[in-house]
């Protein structure tokens, strides 16, 4: 893995799981069916809940706190993968994205997990084992969409557009190990493309932090919740 | 499908009906049922039952009156005053 600070990388983490959680929530209320919307919303709560973690490790290695580098930083400062940012409410997009992203995301946390930094293997360790089970329902669903004659071919346009952002997810070193397990499940080779990576933001990005702050924004100076 | 979801709320205690989930599949189901009746710590184990596989007996004949069998018992309140009657021990 590339040298960065403790707090770049752990707030890259951060950001993902905060914009990913905010994405998923976006299906509260007008999921599928019933179960799943209770299923997708507990997982996106299950996503704030680690970028909240991680963004109190944070704040206390840059003498801040957790809201403020949540809410407050600029777009620029937001370190987050685009593959997040994107606003794709159609149900093989979510799967899509969903699957994507947790499957990078395991191979992530596998190597924070070997971090010879404590609190980092810590943390990961920490995360992971509830991603245990976003992973078992990204899995399930992607199964059923492959075993659908409807839903197969949306859901492969889906993970076709969406390939070159998967990769924007991790460093370098990690993408070859995303490429072996995603052709593994698909049972076909992805096309070999520029990623997309961190550090350009999609044009979504900036509608969904001016909702996101807008509580923050809007509250008078000393509120508290 | 319909899978009637039991819980248990401590090891050494019954399953108890906890309520029902719709899931395309056993896999499905099972991801819904942690949801819904097992993240808030709620159970310390589920049970996951098709409906289909349920045998459901909701008719009970009882003709002859055999109150007896049941177990709330029959009543002998009667009975007793009866008896005490013929006897000749009944007081008040």
């Amino acid at each position: 893995m590339p040298e960065r600070s403790k707090a770049d990388l752990l707030l890259a983490l951060a950001d993902d799981e905060l914009l990913l959680g905010w994405r998923n929530s976006e299906w509260t209320g007008i999921a599928p069916f019933l179960e799943e919307d209770v299923a997708f919303s507990s997982i996106a709560q299950n996503e704030i809940g680690h970028a909240r973690a991680l963004y109190e490790l944070v704040a206390r290695e840059l003498g801040t706190d957790a809201d403020a580098l949540a809410f407050d930083r600029s777009l620029d400062e937001y370190r987050s993968a685009p593959l997040v940012e994107l606003r794709r409410l159609e149900w093989a997009r979510t799967i899509a994205r969903h699957w994507l992203y947790e499957t990078a995301d395991a191979i992530r946390l596998e190597a924070l997990k070997a971090s010879d930094d404590s609190e980092i293997a810590g943390i990961a360790a920490k995360i992971d084992r509830e991603e245990v089970y976003h992973r078992i329902h990204a899995e399930m669903w992607v199964d059923r969409l492959l075993a659908s004659e409807e839903a197969r071919p949306r859901l492969d346009e889906a993970l076709e557009e969406l390939w070159p952002y998967a990769l924007g997810v991790l460093d370098d070193d990690l993408r070859p190990e995303l490429v072996r397990r995603v052709e593994a499940k698909l049972g076909r080779e992805m096309p070999h493309v520029e990623p997309v990576p961190r550090g350009h933001h999609e044009a979504e990005l900036a509608e969904l932090l001016d909702e996101m702050t807008m509580v923050r924004r809007s509250a008078p100076a000393g509120a508290r919740w | 499908m319909i899978y009637e979801v039991f819980r248990r709320e401590r090891e050494g205690a019954a399953m108890q009906h906890a309520g029902s989930i719709a899931a395309p599949d056993g896999r499905f189901a099972e991801v819904y049922a942690r949801e819904q009746y097992g993240r808030r710590g709620e159970s310390e184990a589920l049970w996951l039952v098709p409906r289909e596989s349920i045998d459901e007996i909701a008719e009970f004949v009882d003709e002859f009156d055999l109150k007896y069998r049941r177990v709330d018992g029959y009543s002998i309140k009667e009975r007793l005053k009866e008896a005490r009657q013929r006897a000749g021990t009944l007081e008040g």
